[in-house]
């Protein structure tokens, strides 16, 4: 069986593998995959997030990278996520929250980004094991004038 | 010696039905258009509600000068420049705050302004003759500035057109986004997004208003949009999520983007969406219906709600989408390098899911995570890259030109004419070669 930790890591891989429909997968079907744009942002939509994605929205996002007209990928990127050791904050039978710092450096051509940030995963346990309530990412650098960021954190 | 310093130089670059490939590439008109058009022209600096009391200031870059735009303990707006008059140093350098004491003091030397840039004090004056304080000792001084219903502007060359000349008829853009709001008032809420473009800032601005490009630019991701709800075989009845509401317009047809219309004013302003826009069919929120009825009076309200103008560009830095209270500001920082920011205005007196469904379409489409920004500034960046090659030196506005526009551009077209990026270098050209307040 699959630790909360463990679930952590393999979604960074699938990420990192571009095996999206199976990271797709890891998240609940009222999932939301969170990018705020400030420090102390409250939850919701009334303010601007980087990312403030359910699984319709992820699900276009997917299907876009894989798009024959998806101009800005037709050099593709690639994108490599280091994690540190997920801590975990919160824990109980069916649902517990992680905390991941992570480096991700995302490629294209001649062109590399990296970035700092830390991830918090809101697990929920079900019959087939854990799966991804809300990733929450708290970017380092969110005030700063950023470039395209093309992949998933 | 910069190669234009003869105006007619920077002229040449600019024909009817076409412009020269160096006004995107060439460091040297970067240069001209820091030293003229960014100061000849007036440039959107911040809305009054980001400094809502008495010593709260704002500091932003305006071309090549530092500015603050600060409330004074009067309670004006003032745009200040952003440098000690001693020895140059930034007076602040945090994006906003408060002065303490109601004065700015310079981090080096100790310098202290009013906040309307009188100088107040400077330590041991005894060490100046008077000779030397009268020639020395000055304010940083205030700039030009306009606050128009919140939106506050520089020129900051100290003579040249002025306010209402420039902008004319296309403030009643910012009229509708103002009184969209049932007491007639914005607040900057949400967030602001800055997005870094590593392009020419012209790019973006003709972009603005380019009815040409959705369909293809962005099948990808509105397309893709469009087809998985569709497919997705929702009940009959079942609301349309907001941000398919907000994607699938983007690719809709040519018909409908012709359709939509264009406006051009003069220099350089102008706004699609004259007839209906992308913005026309969101659905209403009841609630915000009942509060503008009852504040404008039934006709009044649906008059201001049925105006969805698409883009208005004022010319050369903001950019604004009234229908949904989002601006986007350019800020050159090089011939290849500019930042876009994004900001998102609460309607005040609306409710909160007005200011949702704003910050929700800033986040889909003008954020560095947007993947219809992505193709945008994929294309901008493709352009730049194709326009540093010398094997072509003219980039084509030809589309719906006739020579009856020598007397002015000004006028309202099917939105896929190529007039708005037309009226935008006769601009240019005016705002490159005014010589008053200009620097060479």
């Amino acid at each position: 069986m699959t630790s909360a930790a463990d679930l952590v890591y393999q979604e960074a891989r699938l990420i990192d593998e571009k095996r999206f429909d199976e990271w797709y997968e890891l998240f609940t079907e009222d999932a939301l995959y969170w990018m705020p744009l400030t420090r102390d942002q409250p939850i919701g939509e009334a303010h601007t997030s980087l990312f403030y994605e359910d699984k319709l929205l992820l699900k276009v996002r997917i299907e876009r990278l894989r798009h024959p007209n998806a101009f800005s990928q037709q050099q593709p990127s690639f994108c490599q996520h280091v994690l540190q050791q997920p801590i975990i904050l919160e824990s109980g039978d069916e649902r517990c929250v992680l905390r991941t710092p992570f480096i991700y450096a995302e490629a294209q051509l001649d062109q590399q980004l990296i970035l700092a940030g830390t991830a918090y995963h809101h697990l929920q346990h079900d019959a087939a094991g854990w799966k991804i309530r809300m990733k929450k990412i708290e970017l380092l650098n969110r005030e700063a004038a950023l470039p395209s960021i093309q992949l998933l954190l | 010696m910069n190669r234009y310093a003869d105006p007619a130089s920077v002229r040449e670059l600019v024909r009817p039905d076409r412009i020269h490939r160096h006004v995107y590439v060439d460091p040297a008109v970067f240069d001209l258009e820091m030293n003229h058009l960014w100061r000849n022209a007036w440039v959107y600096v911040g809305h009054d509600s980001q400094v809502p009391r008495p010593g709260d200031f704002y500091s932003a870059q305006i071309g090549r000068e530092p500015v603050i735009m600060v409330r004074g303990n009067d309670s004006q707006v003032r745009v200040l420049p952003n440098r000690c008059a001693h020895k140059g140093t930034r007076l602040v350098s945090a994006q906003q705050g408060k002065c303490q004491g109601g004065l700015l003091r310079c981090p080096y030397h100790g310098w202290i302004y009013r906040l309307d840039g009188t100088l107040r004090s400077v330590p041991l004056k005894g060490g100046y003759s008077e000779a030397a304080q009268a020639e020395a000792l000055h304010g940083i001084g205030e700039l030009t500035s306009h606050n128009y219903r919140g939106f506050v502007f520089v020129r900051l060359a100290p003579q040249g057109i002025g306010f209402q000349e420039f902008f004319g008829d296309s403030l009643t853009s910012i009229d509708n986004m103002v009184d969209r709001s049932p007491e007639g008032r914005l607040e900057v809420a949400g967030g602001a997004l800055r997005y870094l473009h590593d392009c020419n800032w012209k790019m973006y601005v003709e972009n603005l208003n380019d009815a040409m490009h959705p369909m293809v630019a962005h099948e990808s991701s509105a397309g893709t949009a469009k087809r998985l709800w569709d497919s997705s075989a929702p009940a009959a009845g079942s609301p349309k999520p907001m941000v398919i509401e907000q994607f699938t317009p983007f690719v809709n047809d040519y018909d409908f983007f012709e359709k939509m219309g264009v406006r051009v004013y003069p220099n350089g302003h102008s706004y699609t969406g004259v007839n209906f826009s992308i913005h026309s069919k969101y659905s209403s929120v009841g609630e915000y219906e009942r509060r503008m009825f009852a504040a404008y009076g039934e006709e009044r309200a649906k008059a201001i709600l049925a105006e969805a103008r698409h883009n208005t560009v004022y010319y050369p830095s903001l950019t604004i989408k009234g229908a949904i209270q989002t601006i986007r500001v350019a800020r050159p920082l090089a011939v290849d390098k500019t930042i876009i920011e994004s900001w998102t205005f609460r309607l005040v007196g609306a409710p909160d899911e007005m200011l949702a469904r704003t910050a929700t379409y800033s986040r889909l489409i003008n954020a560095p995570t947007s993947m219809v920004g992505h193709d945008d500034l994929h294309c901008y960046r493709a352009i730049q890259e194709g326009l540093s090659s010398a094997s072509s030196d003219w980039v084509s506005l030809h589309r719906n030109y006739s020579e009856a526009e020598a007397g002015g551009v000004e006028g309202t077209y099917g939105a896929t004419n190529e007039a708005p990026m037309r009226g935008q270098y006769r601009a240019w050209v005016d705002l490159m070669s005014r010589s008053q307040g200009a620097v060479t």
